[in-house]
């Protein structure tokens, strides 16, 4: 056949553009296509989805933080611009604060409480038996698949005032313990979910329950990629197993943990669907965090979709900054050039 | 020191060791089960819970198991539902607007996967940087302009401007993920199939589809557990209760004045199940393409 040196070309392997637009006779490929505009092609499906679909709607949230879209401009009104307003009112408003400390906070106590406690059964993992190591992989992967609203309305249930088990098994602890721990034995009817702050304390261990095993399973991967002749060295040159696991394991299981703190870091950013369900709705606006204010702003009667955009904006931007240092960390592991 | 004495103390140090690896093995095994506990507990305590009498669920008793197993919450989500629908209503909604997503998404996730893994082209580097910065952006952000433009596009209330949207949500990682599974069918094979005098397309879907259908399985199913779970989209792109998934079913069945656990843990048991399967097929290939990269082997 004629074409084979373009089919090689067009694979990709040999450096030479791809882009057949030499002389008059372009290389032609079976299907009829020149070379070169195949991969846009193969690519189109794709490019108008996240352009039309994520993209756009990215450059609407920010035009809409500058405009005023209530419920007539929902109806068709074009919307007036308002220049600043929106950000103004935001960061005279309490709510704002409340929420940005709420999110805040809540993400590095989870993140931190995450990898902590998935890093520790990553390595126990590594340590076990094979037919253990299964059996906790199984265990854990139930907490990791239940979707995040199940998840979040069992633990709702556990944790309730009358019939809960939690307020059961508080109660079963002995007396002086609970006193010691607690300073109080009688945790009939504790009602967990009306107070800002205990409703954060369940919202902890529901997204550290459903989070951790995700970061065990990718520690153990990170643990199995590690040669063990490196193990092996150090304990012939005498190292103790803290000083094995600061100098080898930690720093080679370094990209690992970048990209597992980014990813948590982005997850618990704008934890929403649990604390909808935990909070009971849009009610508890001491519980709020920034996703759920956004939201609030923009979908409760009336609508402020411009507030609700400014919020947004916010959110995204402390996201951006964050993880920007991380997405280069992947950029320069991952090939992507 | 005669030899007798040397080898019996050589043999109480071993005997040491062994008692200090066992002890070691049993340390591990305990926090292994621990951990387990931990994990299971609360999923196991829905299934309970959907399959106890009421009074067993509304006592401040711990009942550890239904002791009289009965069938009346699970038959009771069937037949009086929610909301004036049956579960299987919602259950159906659910796996319409998953199944769209997946068959939606899996095209254009392979087309896109063929053409970074497969091709140089201009602006290959920056789609894939544009891939990553993408799933940066929380969803929840996108919510207000994309309920905007689902409204107008006369999406609102249909399972397809849900499918849309999760389609968009689920694509950038379903195309990260898929082109490593097309990176590593050796490009020889196709080159082979060229120099026979295949066309491109043949090529395509004789030599390349089936070495990747399973990437592309996991994939799917990643994406169907992202769009069955989906809530804040449902939850703001619809508003007609017969067109509820079941997340937004079962939020709205937790918001009811009178919480009827045992028929929510029933529903709730319902939901999760099928997760939990699909999970346990392709929970290894989810972390490789999740750290792609970062874990190397």
């Amino acid at each position: 056949m004629a074409d084979t040196s373009t089919i090689a070309r067009g694979g990709g392997s040999s450096p030479a553009p791809a882009r057949g637009r030499r002389g008059s006779a372009p290389p032609r490929k079976p299907s009829g296509l020149p070379a070169w505009v195949v991969p846009y092609v193969l690519l189109l499906p794709g490019l108008v989805v996240i352009g039309g679909l994520l993209l756009y709607p990215l450059y609407q949230m920010v035009a809409m933080s500058f405009q005023n879209v209530g419920l007539r401009q929902i109806r068709g009104v074009p919307a007036e611009s308002v220049g600043l307003e929106n950000y103004e009112k935001l960061l005279e408003s309490e709510l704002f604060w409340t929420s940005l400390r709420n999110t805040v906070v809540f993400a590095v106590v989870t993140v931190a409480l995450t990898l902590i406690l998935g890093t520790v059964v990553g390595i126990l993992l590594h340590n076990l038996s094979g037919k253990m190591s299964t059996f906790l992989i199984v265990g854990i992967m139930a907490a990791w698949a239940t979707p995040a609203i199940a998840s979040a309305i069992i633990w709702r249930w556990m944790f309730d005032a009358e019939s809960g088990i939690i307020n059961w098994a508080l109660n079963a602890l002995p007396d002086w313990f609970s006193e010691l721990l607690f300073g109080r034995a009688d945790w009939t009817g504790e009602p967990w979910l009306n107070d800002p702050f205990t409703i954060y304390l369940v919202l902890i261990l529901v997204v550290v329950w459903a989070g951790f095993p995700f970061i065990a399973v990718s520690i153990l991967a990170g643990l199995k990629s590690i040669s063990a002749e490196l193990y092996e060295a150090a304990r012939v040159d005498g190292a103790s197993a803290w000083r094995t696991f600061w100098k080898i394991t930690v720093p080679l299981l370094k990209p690992v943990f970048s990209v597992l703190i980014v990813l948590s870091t982005i997850w618990n950013f704008k934890v929403f669907t649990q604390l909808f369900v935990l909070a009971g709705g849009t009610s508890n606006r001491e519980a709020f965090n920034l996703s759920l204010f956004s939201f609030t702003q923009a979908f409760s009667a009336p609508p402020k979709m411009g507030m609700g955009a400014a919020i947004a904006v916010v959110l995204t931007l402390i996201l951006l900054v964050i993880t920007a240092v991380y997405v280069r960390q992947i950029v320069k592991t991952e090939d992507v050039r | 020191m005669t030899a007798v004495g040397i080898s019996r103390k050589a043999a109480r140090g071993h005997q040491q060791a062994k008692k200090r690896k066992q002890l070691r093995r049993f340390g591990l095994n305990a926090a292994a089960v621990a951990v387990f506990l931990f994990a299971v507990f609360p999923v196991y305590w829905m299934v309970t819970t959907a399959f106890k009498s009421s009074e067993q669920i509304f006592t401040t008793d711990f009942i550890p198991f239904p002791t009289d197993p009965t069938f009346e919450h699970v038959e009771r989500v069937f037949t009086q539902g929610v909301a004036g629908h049956s579960i299987w209503k919602f259950l159906m909604n659910s796996a319409i607007v998953a199944l769209g997503t997946v068959l939606i998404g899996a095209v254009f996730a392979l087309l896109g996967a063929t053409a970074v893994a497969r091709f140089r082209f201009r602006g290959r580097t920056s789609f894939l940087i544009l891939l990553l910065i993408v799933q940066m952006v929380p969803a929840e952000a996108l919510l207000i302009p994309l309920f905007l433009m689902v409204r107008r596009a006369g999406l609102y209330d249909q399972l397809l401007g849900l499918i849309v949207v999760n389609v968009a949500l689920t694509l950038p990682f379903a195309i990260w993920m898929l082109r490593t599974f097309v990176a590593a069918v050796p490009r020889s094979l196709e080159e082979a199939a060229w120099i026979d005098g295949a066309s491109r397309f043949t090529t395509f879907w004789r030599v390349l589809f089936p070495l990747v259908a399973p990437g592309l399985v996991a994939t799917s199913i990643f994406s169907f557990i992202t769009a069955w779970n989906e809530f804040v989209f449902a939850l703001t792109l619809i508003n007609d209760q017969g067109s509820y998934t079941m997340p937004v079913a079962l939020r709205f069945f937790v918001s009811q004045r009178s919480v009827d656990w045992g028929a929510i843990m029933a529903a709730s048991t319902l939901m999760t199940i099928p997760v939990i399967v699909f999970f346990l097929l392709v929970q290894r290939r989810m972390v490789s393409g999740l750290v792609a990269g970062a874990v190397k082997g």
